[in-house]
């Protein structure tokens, strides 16, 4: 499976990521190189076997709906780049696509 | 000999017979620090205060005549993905510069109840997403071995502080070999335990189905006695695994009378390399005249590992790193609009090992690519679990190389990623199937870099690994060995 | 040509555990800006999800209350998406193997018949946080985020703004009564996204679908469904391709308009979330849960009818809102008298009281029930009965009080009434011949002048029988 930059243009915009020509360059080769490499999961036949999501096969009951004491906000706003009266800043949002 | 170089259960015997305080023993290791930091850049943070505070506290509960644990006032280092509260914790990223936790991750809360002594945040690759620690925001691990090469990855900072006595434990995570690698190219212990045994919650996620937290200790015993201050079942993580943890101290016997080992023909190919080779027959033929019988067997999938391996982990990591858009937390670009500061907080807050699994990731689980990549290799994995669920019923123990290779170069693979990531080729089966294995040293090449041994062993049956191991470790010398700063 | 508009609905129930659905922070939505979050709702590094049981709980009574196929297991699935209120980049949904599946809701038709719509599927997910736009910037809260949800997705059964409309009515319904959530469109706790496509009637294929997103009221749902069938109407018989995309509702503007064709450019890669195990339901457990479900509103409405003799509009005004029904449930225990009730409630009680809210009425069952045995026992009077009601609605006492400090109980009784009787007849002697000469109409005079010196409280058949005898004996 090669991948071509516009390949790698479209993931990094799903992932948002910048990236420089330069690294859409060097991307599109690394991505082809592994995905060839990877291929040859192929020469198994695998139509019949369920896939392994989990290697655990217990089932875990949840949780009591019990409300625990949150988080202290100035704790947590410690961390946030921008905020505003307890809420979090970020630039307007428009549409982001 | 010099404190920093005890072991664990050598320091705790001192401790607690007061031959020694944990003050004397934690300035030993911080000075040791001081001296070999600069060489191995092997620590992300030192918390130097706080050590010595904690380590005078746990002295006075020793005075006061406290019930205290075996690991009480013993050194510690935690790579830095788990999460301290009020200590940065920063995952070796620049998108996490800076960050202060606001909570313990389980293991983080768990060895403070057992009152040990943090002495800092060990380096390590970006989000554990490495074999060699070269990618690291704060720069490359060295092999105290050989300052020129790696200690492996992608706990690299654990393994080398372990090695040179920086520590005299630590903790590291085993996504892909993690933790056996640099434990392999280090010469020291190292365990990943089941997926399941320890708790993931506060360690910060790289491939979450892979994932496992594990120890570091220069002896099977020193693993044992860390596994089970973390291990059990944690309320707050839904894979962790009810089940009871076993005293392992009592399975460390000397011989291996009635132990089947199973010996996988697939681990011994082209590739290998023949030092390597060599002591790993040298050990198996060790492991025979302790009492073991040793049984080839097959894992027929053994080579679709890796494959199947980077098809997992980079799906999960692509969106288990999706949070870190700079919103809430780390580092954040300037911009103007919410696009903007998107893709440059996330294109310049990641480094290029980290970017091209997101993108590797997000292009097996996009649209119309997702059967073909991330659905096969699950598949996969269900053959490469059987694999091993088949090879148990023959034997108790699987013992394997490690590493196909000594210590390789800084700069030697790192413009290849292929090729850097057949460097994992013994260590991702153990992951993709959810067993545990341990890595322990078996030799030296002939520049004396480490060799090591791995034994994989069944479900929750870590007792078993240990017990192979210590029962090796007893009758031969080579944890001994101490590299040269 | 003529066309049929096919919908399918996508609604989206908050539902009321006391903590969050992966981890313990409050779901109280009247706090101030992120005070309810903890490291898992702002996904923090290294917090994982843990599933609060009592939301499977919920989510298992709707399904087995649409008739859904509750799945032994179904698994979480991460729905990967960038947005400033989705903390970790991913909001945890239900993809491939969804809680429940196959199930159906009855609504009324306005023909009065009940049209069964089919179920799709129910799954389950949290919901995210909320963003507020400022000039330059936007603020986000994760007070909501990891709130409960489930969604309820129908097949494209539905044919008209109108059962839209009912089929999202029985759905709050369902849910008040099931007591999972408040099911409120204006606060949000009830969201609803429209499927909306057109073929020529008689067609079998189905056209291009619409969604169309933002309504917050019925009644938004109802004009946007009606706003868009006339578009595509139109589009259609000039020849014009409907696009498939997703369109806002302006609720200002009384129209949709499209978010030009977002949908595109999302690939969401969903993938089992390996952070959580698959979520087995037992048969033992579903079995208990089937016990403990409560009566659900039609079958209500269809025993009122049978037991108490209620009318099918009655009986359907009254299972509206579950409160209102146990409400009148409570007034019939206390009275035995279900017609009366039903009449009090309907005419009296809701004119005053919204039918939501009847439980926080100062005129409690209890109150309805002893008034209207008062009028049974002829203590008082239907009319004055009615002034009762009022006091009551302002006081809260009880009616048994009311009437005796007013002295308004019902004067019966013969030897008081007859003294009254023979003075009006005295005082009109015109009129009585006039009546005892055939004008019948006459009567009504007498009996006014009687309520008149009583002042109302004459038991007007009593004054009937008496009036008639002393008339007659003249």
């Amino acid at each position: 499976m090669k991948i071509d930059p516009s390949q790698v243009r479209h993931l990094a915009k799903l992932a948002w990521l910048e990236l420089s020509d330069v690294e859409i360059e060097k991307y599109a080769k690394d991505l082809s190189a592994i995905l060839d490499y990877v291929d040859q999961l192929n020469v198994l036949d695998t139509k019949t076997v369920q896939p392994t999501y989990h290697v655990m096969k217990h089932l875990k009951p949840g949780r009591q709906d019990e409300v625990r004491p949150s988080l202290n906000l100035d704790t947590f706003l410690e961390n946030v780049p921008q905020h505003q009266e307890g809420a979090i800043q970020v630039p307007k949002i428009i549409e982001i696509t | 000999m010099e404190l920093y170089d005890l072991t664990i259960s050598e320091a705790s015997q001192k401790l607690q017979s007061k031959e020694i305080s944990s003050e004397e023993l934690t300035q030993s290791v911080l000075k040791r620090i001081e001296a070999t930091q600069k060489q191995l850049n092997s620590f992300i943070t030192i918390t130097k205060e706080a050590a010595l505070l904690q380590a005078k506290k746990v002295d006075e509960k020793r005075k006061r005549g406290d019930a205290l644990s075996a690991l009480a006032g013993i050194p510690i280092g935690l790579k830095d993905i788990f999460l301290t509260q009020g200590i940065r914790t920063t995952c070796a990223s620049k998108i996490l510069e800076g960050f202060i936790p606001a909570y313990d991750s389980t293991v983080t809360a768990r060895l403070k109840k057992n009152d040990v002594v943090l002495v800092g945040k060990l380096n390590m690759d970006e989000f554990a997403m490495g074999s060699s620690n070269e990618n690291s925001f704060f720069g490359p691990v060295k092999n105290p071995w050989d300052l020129e090469r790696t200690p492996g990855g992608s706990s690299g900072g654990s393994a080398a502080a372990v090695a040179s006595g920086q520590c005299l434990g630590a903790f590291g995570t085993d996504t892909g070999g993690s933790i056996r690698l640099p434990a392999s190219l280090s010469s020291v212990v190292g365990l990943k335990p089941t997926y399941g045994r320890v708790s993931r919650y506060g360690v910060i996620a790289f491939a979450s189905s892979l994932d496992q937290v594990g120890p570091f200790g220069k002896t099977v015993l020193d693993t044992a006695l860390l596994l089970k201050s973390v291990a059990g079942e944690d309320a707050y993580d839904a894979t962790s695994v009810r089940k009871p943890v076993p005293n392992y101290e009592q399975f460390l016997k000397k011989d291996l009378k009635g132990v089947k080992l199973g010996i996988p023909k697939e681990y011994f190919s082209k590739g290998l390399n023949s030092q390597v080779e060599a002591s790993v027959q040298k050990a198996l033929s060790d492991l025979k005249s302790l009492g073991a019988s040793l049984i080839e067997i097959s894992l027929p999938h053994t080579a679709y590992a890796i494959p199947t391996y980077y098809l997992v982990c980079t799906a999960e990591a692509s969106s288990n790193l999706a949070r870190y858009d700079g919103v809430k937390y780390g580092y954040r670009a300037e911009a103007t609009s919410l696009a903007e500061m998107y893709a440059k907080t996330r294109g310049q807050g990641f480094g290029a090992e980290v970017k091209r699994r997101i993108m590797l990731g997000t292009f097996v689980l996009s649209s119309g690519y997702y059967d073909a990549y991330y659905k096969k290799a699950s598949q996969v994995r269900t053959l490469l679990k059987k694999d091993f669920e088949d090879a148990f019923l023959k034997c108790d123990v699987i013992v394997t190389p490690s590493s196909p290779t000594t210590a390789f170069k800084i700069g030697e693979k790192i413009e290849d990623p292929l090729t850097m990531y057949l460097t994992d080729v013994f260590t991702t089966s153990a992951n993709l199937a959810g067993i545990p294995g341990l890595v322990l040293p078996c030799g030296f090449d002939d520049q004396n870099l480490p060799i090591g041994l791995q034994l994989l062993g069944p479900y929750f049956q870590e007792e078993k690994l240990f017990h192979v191991g210590h029962a090796y470790e007893q009758a031969t010398e080579w944890h001994k060995r101490k590299p040269k700063l | 040509m003529n066309f049929e508009a096919v919908m399918g609905l996508e609604v989206h129930v908050q539902l009321k555990t006391k903590s969050k659905i992966f981890c313990r922070c409050s779901t109280h939505f009247d706090a101030r800006e992120n005070e309810n979050i903890c490291p898992v709702c702002t996904g923090m590094p290294g917090s994982l999800p843990v599933l609060n049981e009592e939301a499977v709980h919920m989510a298992c009574k709707m399904a087995l209350a649409t008739n859904c196929k509750v799945q032994s297991v179904s698994v979480f699935a991460r729905k990967n998406y960038f947005y400033p209120d989705l903390p970790k980049g991913y909001q945890i949904s239900q993809y491939d193997q969804p809680l429940a599946i196959d199930g159906w809701v009855e609504i009324p038709l306005s023909n009065k018949e009940i049209k069964k719509i089919r179920l799709e599927r129910i799954h389950m997910e949290e919901d995210a946080g909320k963003n507020v736009h400022g000039s330059h910037f936007s603020y986000v809260n994760f007070n909501r985020a990891g709130i409960p949800l489930i969604e309820v997705v129908s097949k494209p059964d539905l044919r008209s703004s109108e059962e839209a409309g009912n089929y999202l009515r029985s759905i709050q319904r369902m849910v008040r009564y099931l007591e999972i959530g408040d099911g409120n469109m204006e606060e949000g706790s009830l969201r609803c996204d429209v499927n909306i496509s057109l073929r020529p009637t008689g067609a079998e294929k189905l056209g291009t679908k619409v969604e169309i997103k933002n309504m917050n009221s019925f009644r938004f749902v109802e004009n946007a469904i009606e706003y868009e069938i006339e578009r595509q109407k139109e589009a259609l018989q000039n020849g014009q391709k409907i696009i498939q995309e997703t369109r806002l509702w302006d609720s200002n503007q009384n129209k949709t308009f499209s978010m030009r064709s977002k949908e595109e450019a999302h690939d969401y890669r969903y993938f089992p979330e390996p952070d959580l195990m698959p979520l087995e339901v037992a048969p033992k457990a579903l079995e208990i849960i089937k016990t403990q479900l409560p009566e659900l509103a039609l079958e209500k409405q269809k025993r009122f009818m049978r037991d108490y003799q209620l009318s099918q509009a009655d009986s359907g005004t009254l299972v509206q809102e579950k409160s209102l029904a146990d409400y009148f449930e409570a007034v019939v225990k206390e009275c035995q008298a279900p017609r009366l009730a039903s009449n009090w409630i309907l005419s009296e009680l809701l004119r005053e009281v919204e039918a939501s809210s009847v439980s926080k009425s100062k005129i409690t069952p209890k109150h309805l029930g002893q008034l209207i045995l008062l009028i049974q026992k002829g203590t008082i009077s239907g009319k004055i009965a009615k002034t009762v009601f009022e006091k009551m609605l302002q006081s809260g006492d009880l009616p048994q009080k009311i009437v005796e400090t007013e002295g308004w109980v019902q004067i019966s009784d013969d030897a008081e009434l007859e003294p009254i009787i023979e003075a009006v007849v005295k005082e009109n002697p015109n009129l009585v011949k006039a009546y005892q000469a055939g004008d019948a109409k006459k009567f009504g005079f007498f009996v006014g002048q009687v309520m008149k010196k009583t002042q109302g409280q004459a038991n007007p058949q009593k004054v009937n029988e008496l009036l008639k005898k002393k008339l007659g004996d003249v």
